[in-house]
């Protein structure tokens, strides 16, 4: 079938052969659909780079995890699950927007795929909001990466304080309040008393500094209720570098997702996008939705720890 | 410009998915959620973990198949998307086994989690 490839750059309104050449079909592709099929698979390729990308992460996780479980049990507490699982419902619910928005789009339905788009990034919004408050959280209470990370047994854990012990080898270096500086007041305490109360000395915790009290052996989800001591592993820190590195790249994903479906809400208002051709709308959304799907992962591995 | 205004009769690209799937699905994802969320307070030992993947692997799937489309879709693309998972996969399996050998050695006691193997 030949297609009217040589009226490149002329109006199309003038009558062409037997085949006409939509706009929107490129001139190196025979039909539509081959130009459809070979935009999604390309973009099925990208995904398929992000996901190892991620993977590597993911690798990290596995391997900090399995080594050290005593971290991962002591230091997910700090994170608030109520949040997460907020954040796991806007994500979930602005996929279905989004896909909802595809099929809007399919239908040659312009005003109710708008309305998708903005809503999906909304939702977007609403996902960095909630991070942002967890991560100022975070930020205030020293909660944070490598030798930013301030021992937290002062305060929040809502133990007694534990026995004042000696650190035995200097792998926590507790940074002065310099890092705080924006952070409140109480964090400027906390540093004077953060100074005593360092971690347990590895004989009395046996090889490495595995955290459990006598009582502590399964249920390592009842903080707070032991009155007694708690006992701090070594290098929590690795925790937050784990958490931030992996919920600040997917952040930076979920922007780089809004900025995408504003592009396609914009090609929308210009009414770029039909019945006929919809592609872009499609493969924005299969963007956004493998930012959903790496959260589906983070959120039970960083907050559900049991 | 006008070739949209034209109904060629082209094949539709695409299925449309109906809205109540895609609804069911969003339902279902919230369920999940939920589910996943409740389970923590039981404690299965180290069973929590694998059942917390496995629930996350049906939302997933969930996602994947339908919201991406992927169900009704060239199966190229599901090809290249489960080869994905299967480097991923490999990638941490094959991390683990090596941090498995050898972590109790390369520093005494600093793995709690791994059997200490006597010198």
């Amino acid at each position: 079938m030949s297609e009217s490839v040589v009226e490149h750059g002329h109006s199309h309104a003038d009558e062409h052969h037997h085949h006409d050449h939509p706009a929107h079909l490129q001139h190196h592709f025979e039909t539509e659909e081959q130009q459809f099929d070979a935009s999604k698979i390309g973009m099925w390729l990208f995904l398929a780079t992000e996901i190892l990308l991620f993977g590597g992460l993911f690798c990290a996780y596995s391997v900090y995890r399995a080594n050290h479980p005593e971290i991962f049990l002591y230091a997910h507490k700090f994170l608030d699950v109520k949040m997460g699982g907020i954040n796991t419902a806007v994500l979930i619910f602005s996929s279905f927007t989004m896909a909802w928005g595809v099929r809007l789009a399919q239908l040659g339905k312009k005003t109710g795929l708008v309305i998708c788009l903005v809503i999906t990034i909304l939702c977007g919004f609403g996902f960095l909001g909630i991070k942002y408050v967890e991560y100022k959280h975070k930020w205030e209470h020293g909660l944070l990466w490598g030798t930013h990370y301030h021992d937290q047994e002062a305060h929040g854990e809502g133990h007694g304080e534990t026995a004042g012990v000696e650190h035995a080898e200097g792998a926590e270096t507790v940074e002065p309040a310099a890092e705080t500086t924006d952070a409140s007041g109480a964090t400027d305490e906390l540093s004077e008393e953060e100074k005593d109360l360092t971690t347990i000395p590895v004989a009395a915790a046996g090889p490495s500094g595995t955290l459990l009290t006598a009582a502590d052996d399964h249920s390592a989800g009842s903080h707070g209720d032991e009155p007694g001591m708690t006992i701090v592993p070594e290098n929590v820190h690795i925790f937050f570098g784990i958490y931030f590195s992996m919920t600040g790249l997917h952040a930076l994903h979920v922007i780089i997702g809004m900025g995408s479906i504003f592009w396609a809400l914009l090609l929308t208002l210009k009414g770029k996008i039909t019945k006929e051709y919809f592609t872009p709308i499609d493969l924005v959304g299969l963007y956004w939705h493998l930012v959903d799907l790496i959260w589906i992962y983070l959120f039970p591995l960083l907050y559900l720890i049991h | 410009m006008s070739g949209s205004n034209h109904e060629h009769g082209h094949p539709k690209v695409g299925h449309v998915v109906p809205l109540w799937m895609l609804a069911a699905v969003w339902l279902a994802l919230m369920f999940f959620t939920y589910i996943t969320v409740a389970v923590t307070n039981y404690d299965l030992g180290n069973f929590n973990l694998i059942i917390a993947m496995a629930i996350a692997t049906v939302k997933a799937a969930l996602v994947v198949l339908f919201f991406m489309h992927l169900f009704w879709d060239n199966k190229f693309n599901a090809l290249v998307f489960i080869s994905s998972l299967a480097f991923v996969t490999l990638f941490i399996i094959i991390s683990m086994l090596d941090t498995n050998e050898y972590q109790p050695d390369v520093f005494q006691g600093k793995a709690p989690a791994l059997e200490v193997e006597a010198p």
